[in-house]
């Protein structure tokens, strides 16, 4: 199997998948100084021509989407057959620009209107340029741009995926999800996890891999086989078996192999991924993000709406726990109806908790619904903030909680000032649970959209286990619970450092617990406890995780 | 022949946005008629282009003005009105 093409990226959601290729293409510009056409009225013609059969493709789209798609779809479809747009374009060819160069021209200008006037209209931007996108590549006579109509079974290869183009991804199309560039928290990996589905990050010369080639994907180890011989494949097919069977070893609660319990939870962002998982071998819930409830919508969804998700939620889990993070939105990921502006660094800006300062009648709505649902189930609910930074805040949310009659209040730890404070955060609440994503980006000043700080961002960084172990001594200073509702927590080996810490619940996707709880299994609690001294002691990344598995069971190997 | 005209406040609670921004330019669009819109004091904008439309921002309980002329306006800029005068948002 030496002459095959065998590539490293990096894994991250584990399983084994072989299947044929299908390229998301990444948008075309218009080519510089494209030539004006020789006939103005031709040229207008062919693009009424091309943005007719932009509507007409949304529109066979939309016949095939789900009711909210399907409005969406409708009204881009509108917007590619809008005299106004043709009529601008119009505008532009007289001034002398070819016909690519005028229909983007043309949408960039009501782009900029839409921009401007933010809110529900900004959010339109992305459809109308779709439109755009689609109708330039069309007038280039090349494809459209991002996820071509699947046909069947396929490994969906791109440079990076938008969250808009994954969110159209159907689980039993895609085999596997590869990528050139993104990171392990972008949204390509979370997705996958959700999905159950494997992923590779940082494929090398990922995008040139021709289409219907067919591809083996190991999303545990990150590696990727092109067109992998049968020796390849049954070798793959072996590695699959050895992992199924050391999973299928165990069950039942998260705890060493000398009793020590790590509670292993589920993260989840909807009803129905609430139902799916409530049905699995977890503890509860570690980590509900309930923005999907907000985004998108152009007003705030009703107490009622609110009170209806929340009871399904809660009676998806019995009398297993649901923590539930408050709504998380902000400048990135703007609300039509709580928009506070534009802000130049939103990473750094009013999200979060922070939001909730500002609009307190969006918390207080929350508050009231969940309350109302808890009662009414009887669940183990336990209410959780995002973005705290200070003790004040953490006073501010749990005194709001607890007025909301929700016994059970905790802060998210994702801001280094909340990790080195976390004693005076945890007198003021009853647990804190560690994003490791945003505390990870946050102490090392490194954006987590850019897949090119990978390394920076990388959870095994020992500046961020030196976070997490403050956080853990504040933790045992107030005799109070810390978790890890970040990826972090899905990392087998990482998850066995993490325990070592102080950490007692570990929250993901419910497809990564039952490589996490082998692994717990098969180590005691002064192993953990011995591998998180080594991860600290360690000079880098690579180092730390080296001297973790030096003192790990060599069967753990099978798990990752 | 002289323009037709009718001043309707919007009753969509989202506004002329989205679905009832959707719905209005399709009616616009089936009179047949170059049918403008405009808020009080603005300049008109074809009410057939939803990009045009949106672009007004026109809220809830806002005064929007119709004009058109040719045969039908009236009736049709009363159809118009009628439908400005529902919340569109509100489901079926």
């Amino acid at each position: 199997m030496s002459a095959i093409d065998t590539r490293h990226g990096i894994g991250v959601s584990p399983g084994i998948a072989v299947g044929p290729v299908v390229q998301v293409r990444p948008p075309v510009r218009p080519p510089d100084k494209e030539p004006a056409p020789a006939d103005l009225v031709v040229a207008g013609e062919q693009i009424r021509q091309v943005l007719e059969s932009v509507a007409g493709t949304l529109e066979d789209r939309a016949a095939r989407a789900d009711p909210t798609a399907q409005q969406i779809l409708t009204a881009t479809a509108m917007m590619a057959r809008d005299p106004g747009l043709a009529t601008a374009a119009d505008k532009h060819l007289a001034g002398g620009r070819g016909p690519a160069t005028a229909v983007d021209a043309a949408a960039e200008e009501y782009c900029a209107i839409f921009t401007e006037a933010g809110g529900y209209l900004a959010e339109r931007v992305t459809d109308l340029r779709d439109v755009r996108d689609r109708a330039v590549a069309r007038l280039l006579g090349l494809q459209d741009p991002g996820v071509p109509e699947l046909t069947g079974p396929c490994v969906i290869v791109a440079r990076d995926l938008a969250p808009a183009e994954t969110a159209g991804l159907k689980g039993d199309m895609v085999l596997a999800i590869v990528t050139e560039s993104g990171g392990p928290t972008s949204h390509t990996a979370i997705l996958a996890a959700q999905m159950g589905i494997p992923a590779v990050v940082q494929l090398p010369r990922a995008v040139a891999i021709g289409v219907g080639t067919i591809l083996a994907v190991d999303g545990s180890t990150g590696e990727v086989f092109v067109d992998p011989d049968p020796a390849t494949q049954a070798e793959l097919v072996k590695r699959s078996e050895r992992r199924t069977e050391a999973l299928g070893a165990t069950s039942g609660p998260g705890m060493t192999s000398d009793g020590h319990p790590v509670a292993l939870l589920a993260n989840i962002g909807t009803a129905q991924d609430a139902e799916s998982a409530g049905a699995l071998d977890v503890e509860g819930v570690g980590l509900f993000r309930t923005e999907f409830l907000f985004l998108g919508h152009e007003k705030a969804p009703s107490l009622e709406e609110q009170v209806t998700v929340y009871t399904r939620v809660f009676e998806a889990f019995g009398s297993r726990r649901v923590v539930v993070r408050t709504l998380d939105a902000g400048a990135d990921k703007p609300l039509a109806f709580a928009d506070l502006g534009p802000e130049d660094n939103p990473a750094l800006g009013r999200r979060g908790l922070r939001l909730s300062a500002e609009r307190p009648e969006l918390l207080d709505t929350q508050l009231t619904a969940l309350s109302t649902a808890a009662r009414a189930t009887g669940a183990d609910v336990r209410v959780m903030a995002p973005m705290v930074a200070t003790a004040e805040e953490s006073a501010w949310f749990a005194r709001r909680v607890r007025e909301h009659g929700l016994p059970v209040v905790g802060v998210m730890i994702e801001v280094p000032a909340a990790a080195l404070r976390a004693r005076h955060l945890l007198a003021e609440v009853d647990f804190a649970s560690l994003g490791t994503n945003d505390l990870a980006q946050y102490t090392m000043a490194a954006d987590r959209m850019q897949g090119e700080l990978a390394t920076l961002l990388d959870p095994w960084q020992p500046a961020v286990l030196d976070l997490v172990a403050a956080a853990c001594d504040g933790g045992r200073d107030k005799g109070k619970p810390i978790g890890v509702c970040g990826e972090a927590a899905a990392d087998p080996l990482l998850a066995l450092v993490l325990s070592g810490l102080g950490v007692s619940s570990l929250s993901m996707a419910p497809t990564r617990v039952p490589a996490v709880r082998a692994a717990l299994r098969m180590h005691d609690l002064s192993t953990c406890t011995a591998m998180a001294a080594a991860a600290r002691a360690a000079r880098s990344p690579q180092d730390a995780r080296e001297a973790v598995l030096a003192l790990a069971n060599k069967f753990i190997t099978d798990l990752i | 022949m002289s323009q037709s005209e009718r001043t309707v406040t919007i009753a969509s609670s989202v506004g002329l946005h989205a679905r009832p921004a959707a719905l209005f330019v399709q009616a616009a669009t089936a009179t047949g008629l170059p049918v403008k819109i405009n808020k009080v004091g603005d300049a008109p904008v074809d009410a057939r282009s939803i990009l045009a439309v949106m672009a007004l921002g026109a809220k809830f309980g806002e005064e929007v003005v119709l004009t058109a002329d040719g045969d039908g306006a009236d009736a049709a800029l009363d159809e118009l009105v009628a439908l400005l005068s529902r919340d569109l948002d509100a489901p079926e």
